[in-house]
């Protein structure tokens, strides 16, 4: 009996676990994947398998299939932290992440190989000066939407809207409609490796840190979570409501600027057109993925972190099942349909009324 | 006789159609020497954005209920990418169409009843709709697919059939007499227009859909069906973007998984330069229908002038879009002041 009702308690408990969602699809991946290997006849446990091994260019490095799915969703993972404080604080989403991405870029290759040129190898500013450049420009591009959304009271999609067409513009006018090379090793790094491990895992995990130890150790968690609840409240309780919002949209243009040095520098190049092309939705899908509502209010960072590694896991293992890139979209709609449809209120109000008509029967 | 005082809707709506004008007037003044007050000019961007035009009409209807639909843009590759290989595999151009508007009418149904009977927030599902359309381009085929007259001699007359105005011509440089001329993708475009025009103005449905954006509450109190109304305004959408996306192939008669990418967005700045507003309940496609035209008189006058990059119309846009959500956010401040 005891034991009974022990059980029923675990269950609850699981069932209202905040990181269950994300926890189980990323279970459910992992598994996708021993199943393969295994059908296929390699070893099953070949995910999880991390080895050194010697390159020609990098050295030792770490190699493994986990390591591949945490490099790649660096930059996802850093722009969901923005996201989930803007989606938090203003109910809303910011779309012109990707965009921001290829701007900070852009700048930062403009100003390391100068105007107009297309490829270089010798740095014309230092370094310092290009990476400040870019964090300086996300951070621009953030408060341009923060004063649009806190200060104007306009929409954040139609706000952000805004940067979403131009932001890849002006890069592209920054760079004289070309794609700029700077091939040098010190440009390299941010993309590349620190002794083994990649930079950009190490570099998210920093920004992860950072954040995380703001909101834990000061009020501003709170701070963002009660004016997304109730920003008139908030006011009457002597909050600056419309400073917080502001600050989650800089803190989001920020981080998009992080996100683009890094993509950037995987390429040692600016690829206007396409760095950062639909990284804006996969970090809105990371948001939601990780139990946020887009609604704003309430939020768990954990959750939107974890959602954004899923959604790389979810891509590298179609890719490791052979789907092209190009159909690999296909799944991942199917994928965040089931996702939303389980957690959509009338799904769960008809299974907390089967469990209820259970209950009674039993009874 | 009645007397109907302006209220500020109906001053952004003739914001609108005076900024139009007073940029095709610049235009005509800047390159009078390029041919650019010829009819045709203005013709031609009626024919270039005849499928930009139905989609933004479907995109006003939904974001009239407060929703947004982002997935139009990959249902019009998805749809170019059908007509060009099924034209390939030796289907009639009537049996294609209709098999687009029944696909668009499905694609619409899921989404519409994922939003509107599950609850599930519109940026979400479309946002899948959107992943799913442009998958599901390069599964059809990954190739880029050209329509020839070979393939299907009906497609492809009316692709080129002219319709010929009996006015406002002109002689070229030999002396020739160059009739303007229009596609038939345009008169497709002008009758959706009217037709949701009429629908979202004299029908219970297009009451209702302005109901339900002003106040979701309401209007279940009122006694609508909110969850029927909203489903089909998502099918709506998607059948209008599936006429979209044959107008839309019959200019470019090709099919690729890169076609219309940010379709969506031009979709949704024309709405919003037009006066429709995303938090629902206010807008009408004639508005819109202007937001399209300034859309294509920005790159019309960027492409006449030839020097000018090619990111400038996203920019002139995008700079266009800030200028009319300011003028709206102060018309609603000034409005919230009056109560």
């Amino acid at each position: 009996m005891n034991t009974d009702r022990k059980k029923a308690h675990f269950l609850t408990k699981v069932k209202n676990w905040p990181l269950l969602l994300p926890v189980v699809s990323l279970i459910l991946v992992m598994a996708v994947n021993i199943v393969h290997d295994a059908a296929t006849g390699v070893n099953p446990l070949s995910f999880f398998i991390i080895s050194l091994n010697e390159t020609t260019s990098n050295g030792t490095i770490l190699y493994g299939r986990i390591i591949d799915i945490l490099n790649r969703g660096s930059e996802v993972a850093i722009l969901a932290l923005g996201m989930t404080l803007v989606v938090s604080s203003s109910a809303g989403t910011d779309i012109s992440v990707g965009s921001v991405m290829s701007l900070s870029a852009s700048f930062c290759c403009m100003l390391l190989a100068g105007y107009g040129v297309s490829s270089t190898n010798e740095l014309a500013v230092p370094l310092v000066v290009g990476v400040l450049a870019a964090l300086f420009m996300g951070a621009l591009c953030g408060a341009f939407n923060g004063t649009l959304v806190a200060y104007l009271g306009i929409q954040p999609m139609v706000a952000t809207l805004i940067l979403f067409s131009a932001a890849r513009a002006i890069g592209l006018l920054l760079c004289n409609d070309l794609i700029v090379y700077v091939r040098n090793d010190s440009y390299g790094y941010f993309g590349g490796f620190t002794g083994p491990i990649p930079t950009p895992i190490i570099i998210a995990a920093i920004c992860i840190a950072i954040v995380a130890i703001t909101l834990n150790k000061t009020s501003m968690g709170m701070y963002i979570q009660s004016v997304g609840i109730n920003s008139k409240a908030s006011r009457i309780a002597g909050l600056n409501s419309k400073r917080i919002i502001f600050l989650t949209y800089l803190i989001c243009g920020l981080f998009a600027g992080v996100a683009g040095l890094v993509n950037s520098s995987r390429i040692t190049s600016a690829d206007s057109n396409n760095i950062g092309l639909y990284y804006e939705m996969d970090a809105i899908l990371a948001v939601a993925l990780g139990g946020n509502s887009l609604g704003g209010g309430k939020f768990n960072l954990a959750g939107s972190i974890i959602g954004a590694y899923t959604i790389q896991a979810i891509t590298t293992t179609l890719y490791a099942l052979g789907v092209s890139t190009d159909q690999a979209p296909v799944f991942k709609a199917i994928i965040v349909i089931i996702i939303v449809a389980i957690q959509a209120p009338p799904i769960k109000a008809y299974f907390r009324k089967k469990s209820l008509e259970k209950g009674v029967a039993k009874a | 006789m009645k007397t109907r005082k302006m209220n500020s809707n109906t001053v952004l709506l003739l914001i609108t159609i005076a900024l139009f004008f007073v940029l095709y007037g610049g235009g005509c003044i800047a390159y009078s020497g390029k041919g650019f007050t010829h009819l045709q000019t203005f013709l031609n961007i009626l024919i270039t954005n005849a499928g930009l035009i139905c989609v933004a009409c479907g995109l006003t209807v939904v974001m009239l209920t407060a929703g947004i639909d982002i997935s139009v843009g990959s249902l019009v590759a998805m749809d170019c990418m059908m007509l060009a290989v099924g034209m390939e595999k030796g289907i009639g151009a009537v049996p294609m169409c209709i098999l687009i508007i029944v696909t668009g009418v499905v694609f619409g149904l899921v989404q519409g009843f994922l939003i509107g009977y599950l609850n599930i927030q519109p940026f979400i599902v479309t946002m899948a709709g959107m992943f799913f359309g442009r998958g599901m381009t390069a599964v059809i085929c990954s190739k880029q697919v050209a329509i020839t007259e070979a393939m299907n001699s009906t497609f492809y007359s009316w692709a080129n059939a002219k319709i010929v105005l009996p006015f406002g011509g002109y002689m070229n440089n030999k002396g020739k007499y160059m009739a303007p001329f229009l596609r038939v993708e345009v008169v497709i475009a002008l009758i959706v227009l009217l037709l949701t025009f009429l629908m979202l103005r004299y029908t219970k449905f297009g009451r209702a859909l302005y109901a339900i954006g002003g106040s979701e509450s309401s209007a279940v109190m009122m006694g609508l069906n909110v969850k029927r109304t909203k489903m089909m305004a998502y099918v709506l959408s998607s059948v209008l973007t599936s006429i979209g996306g044959i107008c839309f192939c019959l200019n470019t008669m090709s099919g690729s998984v890169q076609q219309a990418l940010g379709f969506e967005m031009d979709a949704i700045s024309s709405a919003v330069i037009g006066g429709t507003l995303l938090t629902g309940g206010v807008g009408n496609v004639i508005g819109t229908f202007f937001g399209v035209l300034i859309n294509g008189t920005i790159s019309s006058i960027v492409k006449t002038n030839g020097k000018l990059a090619s990111s400038w119309p996203n920019i002139l846009t995008a700079a266009l879009l800030f200028l009319f959500i300011v003028i709206q956010s102060i018309f609603a401040a000034v409005r919230a002041k009056k109560k």
